[in-house]
């Protein structure tokens, strides 16, 4: 299937002289939830605004839908809707005006019925008529949304969707981001928070630097990359792993309670049979053990920190 | 053509100027006002009559030209630079907008405001002064073309400021000197020789000259080269406003 989105070696230096982007290529799948990370000033913002044309481009070409975004921008720009990191919004306007404005903006023609559509989804329905300065910083941020659906858009750009805002509304944001997928959007979603990546994204790439480092589905990902943990609660303290058990990866916590056994899970064998053998043939007795999944966030932060 | 942004744009800035009704129209007219009172009641009855015209009638053109200009720089400059300022500019990028349907709406808005003012203004100069427009077609023309060339020349401003100082320093320092060196109070005729050449390079000269031609029908300089100048100011804009978007100067870096 053709990508919804080709980004070909793409580059963008500023006129300051930071090179923002280095020789990027990226494609984002039709109906997709993909998140992009990085850590900041990694170059996330920088290739939203380029694709959505807030940014010269540099270097290199893009595709939106299989129409150039320089050449094509009408096209493209029809098909693109962008809530930006930052609550820029017309304080003065009621919330009605301003996303039947964004509406129009986008080159369609007047239908209340979809305004108050969006709105009603988004719980913004009886604030319609009050002015956007009365509204608090997550109802601002829904107006953003409803503002950059207003057009209906078949691919939603999301630059720190929930940024600041409370855990419930969190969820609630996250519960709308996956009903919009599942009515065929494309979803591109920035994000500090690698939980939420974590929680919705089909497919994750990490950028840094100004270059990306990998784009992987979710899943293979973090069975790639994710490791797991077996923690044993010892019956008597060691005061160092003994030499018979040098050949596992093992960590002795500092009151030598508990050992710590690091393994990966994509391959034939863990090695776990291996381990309790050789910790019965030393005569080490534990009473208790846990297990521990990494997360996207322990394998973003390997990622990025193997990289500097 | 994106026929609907140019509206949604053109009725937003619109809608800005009858939310604020009291700064937009009914502060221009006081200050016209009160400029008829001083001088066109108390000084200008000291006042012989210049070119056959008693002073209150013949500052009516040079009064309104001055609030035309100063006004239109303000509307346009202010329209686009708010959204810079707020943010909001995003969204107008983001668009499937062409630059040409951006420079329409805000100019046009801007320059809607300043012709519905000076209108406004001419009406509360009949108040004052028995008025007279001998030339009402050509009055229109110069009315309409100063408009749309300096909304161009303050939208050009609003996109190169980059505060709210700066948003008023040509108005203020650049524009209305020149106004008030411009003739708008006075026929450069009545200059010594040196300061009447000096004069000729002020652009203000030339649209005072050509409305003011069309109301009493004499003028400083030919009313052919007034329109020649006007139009010659126009396309400098066009030119720079091209540039910008063009470049993305001070939009898209």
């Amino acid at each position: 299937m053709q990508p919804v989105i080709e980004v070909t070696n793409l580059s963008k230096t500023y006129a300051t002289g930071f090179e923002a982007l280095k020789d990027v290529s990226l494609e984002v799948r039709r109906g997709e939830i993909f998140a992009l990370l990085g850590p900041n000033g990694a170059g996330k913002t920088t290739l939203i605004n380029i694709i959505c044309g807030l940014v010269n481009p540099g270097e290199g070409r893009i595709l939106v839908d299989g129409h150039d975004i320089v050449r094509d921008y009408r096209t493209t720009r029809k098909l693109i809707g962008l809530v930006p990191q930052e609550l820029a919004i017309d304080a003065f306007e009621s919330v009605w005006w301003t996303v039947s404005f964004s509406r129009g903006l986008f080159g369609r023609s007047k239908n209340p019925a979809h305004i108050e559509k969006i709105l009603r989804s988004l719980a913004l329905w009886d604030k319609k008529d009050a002015k956007v300065m009365t509204l608090s910083g997550g109802m601002k941020r829904r107006v953003l949304i409803a503002k950059a659906l207003s057009h209906e858009p078949e691919i939603l750009f999301l630059d720190e969707p929930t940024a600041g805002v409370d855990v419930e509304l969190r969820q609630d944001m996250w519960n709308l981001v996956r009903s919009l997928r599942d009515t065929g959007v494309t979803i591109i979603l920035t994000t500090h928070y690698i939980e939420e990546a974590e929680e919705m994204a089909d497919r994750v790439g990490v950028i840094n630097k100004g270059e990306i480092i990998l784009v992987e589905d979710k899943h293979t990902l973090m069975q790639e990359h994710g490791k797991k943990e077996l923690s044993l609660e010892l019956d008597s303290p060691l005061a160092a792993i003994p030499e018979s058990l040098s050949g596992h990866a093992l960590q002795l916590d500092s009151d030598g309670r508990r050992l710590v056994f690091t393994y990966g899970t994509h391959g034939p064998r863990t090695g776990i049979n291996a381990l309790f053998a050789d910790l019965g043939q030393a005569g080490i007795r534990f009473r208790d053990l846990e297990t521990r999944q990494s997360s996207l966030q322990d394998i973003f932060v390997g990622l990025v920190r193997d990289r500097r | 053509m994106n026929v609907h942004a140019v509206r949604a744009i053109y009725t937003f800035e619109m809608a800005r100027t009858f939310r604020t009704l009291l700064q937009s129209i009914v502060s221009p007219v006081l200050s016209t006002s009160l400029y008829f009172v001083v001088f066109g009641a108390a000084i200008g009855s000291r006042i012989e009559s210049i070119d056959g015209v008693s002073y209150g009638v013949f500052i009516v053109p040079g009064l309104v030209m001055m609030s035309l200009l100063t006004l239109s720089i303000s509307n346009a400059s202010f329209g686009i630079y708010f959204p810079k300022f707020v943010g909001t500019i995003y969204e107008l990028l983001s668009a499937p907008v062409s630059y040409l349907e951006i420079v329409l709406a805000y100019v046009g808005a801007a320059a809607t405001k300043s012709v519905m003012i000076g209108l406004v203004m001419l009406a509360t100069a009949a108040f004052f002064v028995p008025l007279r427009i001998d030339h009402p077609l050509v009055m229109v023309l110069f009315l309409v073309l100063t408009a749309v060339t300096f909304s161009l020349f303050g939208f050009i401003v609003g996109i190169w400021a980059d505060g709210f100082e700066k948003l008023q320093l040509v108005p203020l320092l650049v524009v209305m000197p020149l106004a008030f060196l411009g003739g708008s109070f006075y026929s450069i005729d009545m200059l010594p020789p040196l300061w009447r050449t000096i004069s000729l390079f002020n652009p203000v000269v030339y649209l005072v000259s050509g409305f003011r031609w069309s109301f009493i029908g004499t003028a400083d300089v030919s009313v052919g080269i007034s329109l020649f100048m006007t139009l010659a100011f126009l396309g400098l804009c066009l030119a720079a406003v091209a540039w910008i978007f063009r470049t993305g100067y001070r939009l898209k870096n």
